[in-house]
């Protein structure tokens, strides 16, 4: 019984100095980066569920929903070094605004010229079994019928939409080969973004809705009011939304 | 390795700890239904999901198991895994052709058997599911299954306390998500193998075919084994056998691929004692009729697999035979092995 105890203690012991060490919050010492996301319809704030907006093909509309999968973040230096962030998969969700930040912790020092990531969950992470965290099918960005994420959902209503209730809804998923929705963004820093011991530098990126549906594939809401299986529309769509993003400003 | 000596190190400490506390150090262990491994079967292909990433342990399986047969994994606490899976029938759903969910809906899929899961690369008659872990949520939240959203799972599960010291006992803490609800049940599904048939006893050298069963396999080889591969009784590959065209577009719905139509994941014939009806929507209701198909009820389509152009020739007597050879694919102890019971 004594021995237990014993054996226990040790145990904790080597857990708790185990966690103390990777713990990201270490005040002072450790060296961080700021990711924020603000998202828009053109020029106007995107407000959930109250304001009207319009499409490239003219069609008014309302979004009730809207969220999508940053991944694979990376930051690349002047001298062409990467820090690769660990563990990174965020899920943004315009209707949580605790959501649209995230903090990545020890990026080494120095001075970086431009972040990248993937819109979207990599194929890795669909093909590995179960997942928790932002990758947590409880957080509705699943396919359970057709393993694989919805790398980004758009929910919304418009009066030109042809669905009973005039819904338009739009879950992105696919993952491998010609129906793959994931799309790799890189983004040029306007001013040069320095890391140092002690601060927390915040990138602001914008992201526009209205891209989703322009350029180079104009959406019309009356012929296509909801898409939710993999296949060439989704890609589209994916093709639109890859230059929805650019760092606003660092702060 | 690695893990395997710390597991082994980790093991003896555990015995060694338990034996310190016990009154009798003589005391012999009582065989329980707990008591399980995952071993790969002589001759076996290496299976495609090992538990690598999640250790099979008697904690583990037993909450699996209990979750399996729970409930309240459904929206209205009627129906459990096992309700469509009921071990007698090599976890198959047998009163119905298709599944029977909530509220008396009805599927539109047979309910297949499940064993040595553990070798499928893909799950569903259309291979929807790319992985093990990613099955158990697909029926909770099928609104003809169990139409229940994970959140409410969680929380029932957590409004009793034993589960959360069962998750405790499974996984170290208490916490119950997602990934352990998956990772539990894949350790009680994942870990059902059924490898105990006459079939198996001629392989392993302990019993020997009647001259029938013999003539049988021989036409089995012949004329069944490009799909139904031994030693799994199937390729997992999806194929058109020539059913009746429906509305179930098979692996096409997965794939969108034309050339995928009518498609369906290749079953395995070990166990269809158990099993009937047959076939993804439960069309033919015994293995006679099934044979019929094969010799005389092949559907033409362009996706016909090519090998079911011409029919299979079959005689009344190749028939008998090649039943009598099925016959020795049962396996009548998975079907009560207690260790897979409702506990
Ligand atoms: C309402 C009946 C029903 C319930 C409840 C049900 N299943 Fe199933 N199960 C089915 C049907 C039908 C299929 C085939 C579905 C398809 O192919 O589209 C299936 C397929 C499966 C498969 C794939 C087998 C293969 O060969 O590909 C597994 C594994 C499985 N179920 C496990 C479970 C687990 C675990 C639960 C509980 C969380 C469960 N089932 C609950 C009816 C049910
Ligand atoms: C070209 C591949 C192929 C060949 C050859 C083939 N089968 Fe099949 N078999 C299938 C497919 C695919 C299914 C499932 C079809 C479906 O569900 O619609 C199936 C289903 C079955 C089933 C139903 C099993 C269940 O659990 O529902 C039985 C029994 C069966 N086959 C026996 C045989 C026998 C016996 C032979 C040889 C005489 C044979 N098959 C030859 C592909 C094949």
């Amino acid at each position: 019984m004594k021995n237990n105890v014993i054996l226990f203690s040790l145990l904790c012991l080597v857990l708790f100095s185990c966690i103390k060490k990777d713990d990201p919050i270490d005040a002072g010492l450790s060296s961080n980066a700021k990711v924020t996301f603000s998202n828009f319809v053109g020029n106007q704030p995107l407000v959930l569920q109250s304001n009207w907006y319009l499409n490239a093909n003219g069609d008014s509309f309302k979004v009730n929903v809207y969220k999508y999968y940053i991944t694979n973040v990376k930051l690349t230096k002047s001298d062409a070094s990467v820090y690769t962030e660990k563990d990174s998969y965020h899920l943004i969700n315009e209707a949580d605004a605790s959501s649209q930040s995230f903090v990545m912790a020890d990026v080494p020092e120095g001075t970086y010229t431009s972040i990248s990531f993937l819109i979207g969950v990599d194929s890795a992470r669909n093909t590995s079994g179960a997942q928790t965290g932002a990758l947590d099918p409880i957080n509705g960005m699943f396919w359970t019928w057709n393993s694989g994420y919805i790398m980004a959902k758009f929910e919304g209503v418009s009066p030109q939409s042809t669905s009973t209730d005039k819904t338009v809804v739009y879950h992105l998923g696919g993952f491998s080969g010609a129906t793959s929705v994931l799309r790799s963004v890189t983004l040029s820093f306007p001013t040069s973004l320095n890391i140092k011991k002690g601060t927390t530098p915040n990138i602001h990126i914008d992201g526009d809705v209205a891209e989703w549906f322009s350029f180079p594939n104009v959406i019309d809401f009356a012929q296509k009011p909801l898409l939710m299986t993999p296949g060439k529309d989704l890609v589209n769509i994916a093709d639109n939304y890859q230059d929805m993003f650019k760092v606003n400003h660092i702060d | 390795m690695k893990n395997r000596i710390f597991l082994v190190v980790f093991s003896l400490v555990l015995v060694c700890n338990l034996w310190s506390c016990h009154t009798d150090p003589l005391l012999q262990p009582v065989p329980k239904n707990t008591d399980i491994s995952f071993v790969q079967p002589a001759n076996w292909p290496t299976p495609n999901y090992n538990f690598q990433n999640n250790t099979l342990t008697s904690d583990g399986f037993a909450l699996g198991r209990r979750l399996f047969y729970d409930t309240r994994l459904s929206i209205d606490n009627t129906i459990s895994c096992a309700s469509c899976h009921e071990q007698t029938t090599a976890f198959a759903q047998i009163d119905h052709p298709t599944s029977h969910g909530v509220r008396n809906q009805l599927g539109n899929r047979n309910s297949p058997a499940l064993f040595n899961l553990a070798w499928h690369t893909s799950f569903f008659w259309d291979g929807g599911v790319n992985h093990i872990e990613n099955q158990p949520i697909a029926p909770i939240m099928n609104p003809v299954e169990m139409d229940e959203t994970l959140p409410n799972v969680i929380a029932k599960l957590n409004a009793d306390p034993t589960y959360r010291q069962q998750f405790k006992n499974a996984f170290g803490t208490e916490e119950i998500n997602t990934q352990r609800l998956q990772k539990a049940i894949v350790q009680f599904m994942g870990a059902i193998v059924s490898n105990q048939s006459k079939y198996d006893q001629v392989k392993n050298g302990k019993a020997s075919f009647t001259a029938d069963e013999q003539a049988g396999y021989v036409l089995f080889q012949q004329k069944c084994n490009t799909c139904h591969a031994e030693p799994l009784f199937t390729d997992f590959s999806f194929r058109n056998n020539g059913m009746l065209i429906t509305l179930d577009s098979g692996r096409a719905h997965i794939t969108g691929l034309a050339s995928d139509r009518f498609k369906f994941k290749v079953p395995s014939l070990r166990n269809l004692n158990f099993t009937k009806p047959y076939m993804h929507n439960g069309s033919i209701a015994s293995i006679g009729a099934v044979l019929d198909h094969y010799t005389s009820g092949i559907v033409q389509s362009p996706t016909l697999d090519p090998s079911l152009q011409n029919q299979i020739t079959l005689s009344a007597t190749d028939k008998s035979k090649l039943i009598a050879f099925l016959n020795t694919l049962n396996d009548y102890e998975f079907v009560k092995d207690v260790r897979f019971k409702q506990p």
